[in-house]
């Protein structure tokens, strides 16, 4: 049976021409991009081209980004490179941040002086910036707030962090993984000194992410050696991977508004039924990124819904990937303020341009399906 | 890194490589450079009875951009006095051959190697007017 | 675009063998899935393919594959089991040994945790490259924690003695951390019987993608590190972030492939190798740096006296080779791996990393050394050095002013 794919913010499909352009790096035009013969130029220049494109989708200039192999690392580098080379004070994270924020910035805990401190949100997984505004009292080296929710798809107030952060002289860091390719994103607009964007996210292949760094802020590397990335990380480059992400950037470039407006109008169809069927939907009244719907239903588990979807022939994601193997409620629907119960029925739905309103409604026949034959199990159990 | 095509021209084809016979006391012999640093030039220069440089020959162990500065400037020497040899600028050389920034200790090196040789052919000059 | 020229530059990185991309195209195309997302069968695929390559990398080098750690490639590796274990057993101890010829990725995290309070000895090898076992020896302290030796050096090939190295640091409680990322599919490693620790394992130099990589971690006795990147708890909470599974399913068949033919292709590199030492060894003035036997047959790594490096680089440009670590040589600087083995900076200088591979033949080989013989014959006629020595002097003996 042919599935439909409603995980996009899980991971994409690499896109065909995105292939077209990595597959002759991963074939004959193979040089490590140190060298200084031909085949190591080659490569060399083609990573400088991925260079420029990364930095065009998020309006900064090519010496500001810096590749590494993932957005998990990106985020590590960012948050323990920073504070590694300031006095070891506050890190600042929001509560529904993916764990490769939470989690270092914790580590710097376990590892020095450095306190992790967590800044609330709203039941509409909406920043708290009186609480971030409360918390920057204490002296503090960085804070950190994602751009765009994964799970929720609420988008942050990066504005307001930005300019309560930079009266108190603190460096801040947003995790923009989800929100490129699906909304604008601009670096310098934004004003943040360090972005993590990720290549798997918009249709390019996964190993490869990059740190987009204000050049004014002193990093500590997270991997020492041969000094690529002008010695802010070293280890030969993934070319392939790295010349995939910039294609997949210019092309995240041209086709944002169809994307924006295309899963719009997928997941309004898709929410208007959901109210009719008495979903709980996570979120709703913040501004968000317009392909993701997250909802729950009294009494589902989220497990067993996707599951049955699944057989169905729909996949989509209960809670965050990451997190999923847990079986614990998603972080993000707790830090809101949701039930336990209700957050284990938590099940999201991410769309992309490609997907269409005739999946939609077959998937709604599924959904409607599916909800009938569990709520005939758990009676049948009662 | 690129070279610039004159550069390539000159390590493809140097000009004027060889010695001259240093024991003649109308050859002035400069030699700059250091194994250790990565460059050595060795330039030596034939003077006529008219002040006029009438040969030059050069060998250089060194990078391509060592090579070309030092081909380059036997050219430039031919036919010039040695007043006018000692006044050529490693700037000129570097603009010549479009060398890169990292390579202009090579045309700092060529004129090095111009004025010790020149300064050689002056001392065996002056040697020989205070032995007559 | 005229001709690429030929590739003997294995040891900076090697091609991707074409089986390999076959077998991974399939999971950047239809099979694409979070392999941490469970819950549908496009995560299952790929969470089995990623299996399947973990047990061809562990048998490779006959190790458990739960004793293996995916990575995004040596250098993360390297860094990883460094900084990893260090910092884990930080309180037995703060004094690591390792070697002046290691690659830079082991060399700048034992510099980084000296920066923390760690001491390190960075032990000068033998000429020959090799390390003096006794001197190993004498370099233990009972603060020493780590020591971290290469298996096979990336710039001359030598491969040393692991297992003697081994046994020392058993004896004296000492984790034994190796590079390995230059040995796989050259020498036999079977980490069963290995007194080895930690492992680092890469996939491009053995005929794999480039950007992953693996630690091998050892189970029994259990070996501790500290994870460096934090994320959603992947690879037991040692290593966060979204595997690749098309990389990683590239590693494993290159593993794989490399188990099965590794014999029979280290013959054949050995013929190669031996072919061009001889062609080369004609040249006057010529010197092998590093032993000639305790070497992996893909390396060869010649300095040609009286003879400038980037010049010489300049003059080949038929053949892609290089001079000094692919990693450092953007800069002016000598090899610091030839000065360690007391290489002069003009040999260090004049030095051609020649390395052998999967796809060299006789053919590349015999045009590289009449390729060779023709430019330092020319580079020789232009080189005032080379004048000199041929007049019986000295060059050592003569006043440089150095500039």
């Amino acid at each position: 049976m042919v599935k439909v794919y409603f995980d996009h913010n899980s991971t994409t499909v690499l896109k065909p021409k995105v292939l077209e352009a990595m597959m002759p790096y991963l074939t004959n035009q193979h040089g490590n991009p140190a060298s200084q013969h031909r085949y190591g130029r080659n490569a060399h220049e083609a990573i400088e081209q991925a260079r420029r494109q990364v930095a065009a989708v998020v309006g900064a200039q090519a010496n500001q980004v810096i590749f590494t192999a993932s957005g998990t690392e990106a985020n590590n580098f960012a948050i323990t490179g920073i504070a590694s080379n300031l006095d070891q004070e506050q890190i600042l994270t929001s509560k529904i941040e993916h764990p490769c924020v939470s989690n270092p910035a914790k580590a710097m805990q376990a590892r020095g002086n450095w306190q992790a401190n967590s800044i609330a949100v709203d039941s509409d997984c909406q920043l708290d910036t009186q609480d971030l505004e409360a918390k920057l009292e204490a002296p503090t080296d960085l804070v950190s707030v994602m751009l765009a929710n994964n799970e929720t798809g609420a988008i942050q107030d990066i504005e307001t962090v930005v300019a309560l952060a930079k009266a108190k002289k603190v460096f801040v860091h947003t995790d923009a993984v989800q929100a490129l390719g699906k909304i604008d994103v601009d670096f310098i607009a934004l004003g943040v000194h360090a972005m993590t964007i990720s290549s798997h996210k918009i249709g390019g292949p996964l190993g490869a992410g990059a740190l987009v760094l204000n050049k004014r802020v002193d990093i500590q590397p997270l991997l020492y050696g041969g000094g690529q990335e002008k010695g802010l990380r070293s280890g030969t480059e993934n070319t392939a991977a790295i010349v995939g992400f910039g294609v997949a950037c210019e092309l995240a470039m041209l086709g944002l508004n169809d994307f924006a407006s295309h899963t719009a109008s997928l997941r309004a169809t898709l929410e208007v039924s959901l109210k009719e069927l008495n979903a709980v939907v996570f979120g709703q009244q913040a501004t968000r990124l317009p392909n993701t719907s997250f909802f729950a239903f009294e009494n589902i588990e989220g497990e067993t819904l996707v599951t049955a979807l699944d057989k169905l022939g729909f996949a989509v994601a209960s809670g965050s990937a990451c997190s999923s193997a847990s079986g614990e409620p998603s972080h993000v629907l707790l830090a809101m303020g949701i039930e336990e119960d209700l957050a284990r029925g938590a099940i999201r739905v991410s769309f992309n341009q490609e997907n269409t309103q005739e999946q939609v409604s077959g998937f709604l026949v599924a959904l409607k399906q599916a909800l009938y034959d569990l709520r005939q199990m758990t009676a049948v159990a009662a | 890194m690129a070279y610039s095509d004159k550069v390539l021209d000159h390590y493809e084809n140097p000009r004027n490589v060889g010695s001259l016979d240093k024991n003649d006391p109308n050859v002035g012999t400069g030699m700059v450079g250091a194994p250790a640093c990565g460059d050595v030039m060795k330039l030596m220069i034939k003077v006529d009875g008219t002040g006029l440089i009438e040969d030059a020959k050069f060998k250089t162990y060194g990078c391509g951009s060592a090579i070309a500065s030092s081909s380059l400037v036997t050219e430039w020497l031919k036919g010039k006095t040695v007043d006018e040899a000692y006044k050529i600028k490693n700037s000129a050389i570097a603009e010549e051959l479009a060398l890169p920034p990292v390579k202009i200790h090579c045309s700092v090196l060529a004129e090095d190697a111009i004025k010790a040789a020149v300064a050689d052919i002056r001392e065996k000059q002056a040697a020989t007017k205070e032995a007559k | 675009m005229d001709r690429m020229p030929i590739y003997l530059d294995y040891s900076a990185t090697t091609p991707v063998d074409q089986r390999v991309a076959e077998k991974m195209i399939p999971y950047l195309t239809e099979q694409y899935g979070n392999p941490a997302s469970r819950s549908h069968p496009y995560g299952w695929t790929a969470e089995k393919a990623v299996e399947n390559a973990r047990e061809e990398v562990a048998k490779l080098v006959n190790a458990d594959p739960r004793e293996i750690v995916w990575t995004s490639g040596a250098t993360e590796s390297n860094n990883l089991a460094i900084k990893g274990a260090a910092n884990f057993y930080s309180d037995k101890g703060k004094h690591i040994i390792t070697l002046a010829t290691e690659h830079k990725a082991v060399i700048d995290p034992v510099r980084e945790l000296e920066r923390q309070g760690f001491t390190a000895t960075f032990l000068e090898p033998n000429d020959d490259g090799l390390v003096d076992i006794e001197a190993f020896k004498a370099a233990i302290r009972p603060d020493t924690v780590l020591a971290s030796v290469m298996f096979v050096n990336n710039e001359i090939g030598v491969i040393q003695d692991i297992e003697a190295i081994g046994n020392i640091c058993r004896e004296n409680g000492v984790i034994f951390h190796v590079d390995a990322a230059q040995a796989t599919g050259k020498v036999e490693i079977d980490l069963a019987s290995l007194p080895v620790d930690l492992m680092a394992f890469s996939a491009h130099k053995t005929y794999g993608p480039k950007g992953i990589g693996a630690l091998y971690v050892r189970r029994k006795p259990r070996i501790r590190i500290e994870a460096q990147v934090h994320g959603g708890g992947h690879e037991r909470g040692m290593r966060s972030g979204t595997l690749a599974p098309h990389q990683i399913v590239g590693m494993g068949e290159a593993f794989r492939i490399a188990r099965l033919e590794m014999e029979e292709e280290n013959a054949r590199i050995r013929t190669l190798h031996d072919r061009l030492l001889n062609g080369l060894k004609n040249i006057e003035e010529t010197y092998v740096n590093g032993d000639l036997k305790k070497r992996v047959p893909h390396n060869l790594n010649i300095s040609f006296n009286y003879v400038e490096g980037e010049s010489l680089i300049m003059a080949i440009k038929g053949i892609a080779v290089s001079s000094g670590s692919a990693c450092t040589s953007a800069s002016l600087e000598p090899s610091y791996v030839l000065r360690a083995l007391g290489r002069t900076d003009e040999l260090a200088h004049s030095s051609i990393r020649f390395s052998i591979g999967r796809f060299t033949t006789e053919s590349d080989v015999d045009y590289t050394i009449s390729l060779l013989a023709e430019k330092i014959e020319k580079l020789r006629e232009l080189s005032p050095l080379w004048e000199m020595f041929q007049d019986g002097i000295d060059i050592s003996k003569v006043e440089w002013d150095e500039h």
